[in-house]
């Protein structure tokens, strides 16, 4: 998708991936028949920057056909290069701007706590997104009102937009900072899918609000992007970059799993 | 109108209970009616604006209709991108509520002056920008704000504004209300800076002049076809509001007037002159300071008769 939109952020998308598959591929109570059943979990990505994996993973469960990801950033397209709900079945809320979307998924969570719903919301965001206030005074509402039924994700591969995290605004205490907010506080390799699958399902019927620390490679699954800043910015061109990109992710591909239309040129 | 707007929320709540009132830790003495009467429907957020509007978008994405409370700039300004990308652009249910108004608090300083909070959130599309004159008209705007689908901007005084002549009748977004009729020229104003503009009235009629008086208690949609007619049957007509000249009451109606077939009225535009109120003292004073009292408006008035 980055490579044909010649789109930003290949390496956040690689880096969330993992944890956007296992939240779609099963966590998540999900409809594609019926995107807006009552009863399915919300899932919003905070980082949205990471769009790209939002719109592959639903289009991978059938909300809408595949061949449309070769649209991403294209003129006149509804596939927004920042994650859009706009006319894109599945998709909770448009971000873009760091820092809203934990508050959002706090004040659904706090929705369907008030009404006895049984539903989750999954909140995924950046570590270096946490250097917005809003995301603090989202973590301390959360915690207050005990919502059990939120889950925030981070993908915390320890680089943000110009540097790594820890050289540009320390997060470190991380995990410390989030118990000392009152959340059940789980860390985990955030490539790992069964480690991922035991976090988010042993954290349902938490008292209190789980953040789940993925610990995450920006760029994960390439050699020439993995902890290279320079790929939040750059797209795979056209030639070797392309395909040895290609090459090594198909390499890693699980047996029995075939290609996804998009990147079938 | 405070006080008017609480209780006309505590009858909305009663009957549907998906109405939801948040606090940003403001409204001691005010919402203790509410919360007591209706613990299950009014949350504090703390000091805490931004999450506050978010979370109250993603309750409305649930099905709650949330009216978000706090003084002066600190729904609106402190949390401007929340109410853009979440609340306006998601539709959401969220009706924010701003007291003070305009020099509600003048004695704490130009951080209490919401003073241009209307030009900016008349400026985001999807927002419903509402200001009522008197406690009759904030209970009626409060109740067409709730019946409203989408994101809404309610800015109120305080308490004890005077109530104005016959407000009380239908009340209709996008409508504005005629007071008086006048033949010599028309003062249009919003929010609760009526009772100087019906002094202003009076200190106009001792002079002979035949002033109409006009409340525009919606900004946005703003009342086009009362600016187009004024505009036609008078040929000066003053914006009076309790804000800065721009992009208010006063530039909403220069954008129509400009875009008019040919010239007709002309625009006095009376209100905050594009600055800071830097000096503080009662809302009285500082109207009087800032060139939107009733004399400063006869004044403005009477000269452009003159000139």
């Amino acid at each position: 998708m980055t490579h044909l939109s010649q789109g930003s952020h290949i390496g956040s998308i690689l880096s969330v991936a993992d944890i956007v598959a296992v939240l779609y591929a099963g966590i998540a109570h999900v409809n594609p028949d019926d995107p807006q059943w009552d009863g399915r979990d919300r899932i919003i990505l905070s980082k949205g920057h990471a769009g790209a994996a939002i719109y592959a993973a639903l289009a991978e469960r059938g909300f809408f056909d595949v061949a449309e990801l070769a649209t991403h950033y294209a003129d006149g397209s509804r596939l927004s290069g920042h994650v859009s709900h706009k006319g894109v079945p599945g998709v909770e809320l448009s971000t873009g701007s760091l820092g809203h979307g934990l508050s959002v998924a706090s004040g659904m969570a706090y929705a369907a706590k008030l009404d006895e719903k049984q539903h989750r919301v999954f909140a995924i965001l950046g570590d270096g997104e946490c250097d917005e206030g809003s995301v603090w005074e989202a973590a301390l509402v959360a915690s207050h009102y005990s919502l059990g039924n939120l889950v925030a994700i981070i993908d915390h591969n320890r680089m943000q937009s110009l540097d790594y995290c820890e050289s540009t605004i320390a997060l470190n205490p991380f995990a410390d900072k989030r118990r000392a907010f009152g959340w059940n506080t789980i860390e985990v390799d955030g490539h790992d899918h069964g480690a991922l699958q035991k976090a988010l399902e042993g954290c349902h019927g938490s008292e209190k609000p789980t953040v789940v620390i993925a610990e995450t490679i920006k760029g994960k699954g390439v050699s020439f992007m993995e902890q290279n800043i320079l790929w939040h910015y750059r797209f795979p061109h056209e030639g070797e970059e392309y395909d040895n990109a290609v090459a090594e992710l198909d390499a890693q591909r699980p047996a029995g799993v075939g290609r996804s239309g998009v990147y079938t040129r | 109108m405070r006080d008017r707007f609480v209780s006309t929320l505590m009858g909305l709540a009663a009957k549907d209970s998906n109405v939801h009132l948040i606090t940003g830790d403001l409204g001691f003495g005010v919402l203790k009616p509410f919360w007591e009467q209706f613990p299950k429907q009014f949350t504090n957020a703390g000091i805490a604006e931004q999450n506050m509007t978010s979370f109250a978008a993603g309750m409305a994405l649930e099905g709650k209709t949330v009216f978000t409370y706090s003084i002066g700039n600190f729904p609106t300004l402190r949390a401007i991108e929340q109410i853009r990308n979440d609340c306006a652009y998601h539709e959401a249910n969220v009706k924010i509520v701003c007291v003070g108004g305009g020099f509600v608090y003048g004695a704490l300083g130009m951080s209490h002056h919401a003073t241009e909070d209307l030009a900016i959130m008349r400026a985001l599309p999807n927002v419903t920008v509402v200001a009522p004159a008197d406690a009759d008209q904030a209970q009626l705007a409060t109740e067409a704000i709730y019946a409203q689908p989408g994101t809404c901007y309610l800015r109120l005084g305080r308490g004890g504004e005077p109530k104005l002549h016959d407000l009380s009748g239908d009340f209709q977004i996008g409508k504005a209300v005629p007071v008086f009729e006048g033949a010599d020229i028309a003062l249009l104003f919003t929010g609760a800076i009526g009772d100087e503009v019906l002094e202003a009235r009076t200190l106009l009629a001792d002079q002979g002049i035949d002033a109409a008086v006009i409340s525009f208690p919606t900004l946005k949609p703003l009342d086009i076809d009362a600016v187009v007619e004024l505009a036609a049957r008078f040929d000066i007509m003053a914006s009076v509001e309790e804000h800065s000249v721009l992009g208010g009451l006063g530039g909403a109606i220069a954008e129509i007037l400009a875009e008019l077939p040919r010239p007709q009225a002309r625009l006095v535009r009376i209100g905050l002159n594009d600055q800071y109120s830097s000096i503080v003292g009662t809302q009285k004073y500082l109207r009087g300071e800032y060139g939107m009292s009733a004399r400063a408006i006869a004044e403005r008035v009477g000269e452009a008769l003159d000139g």
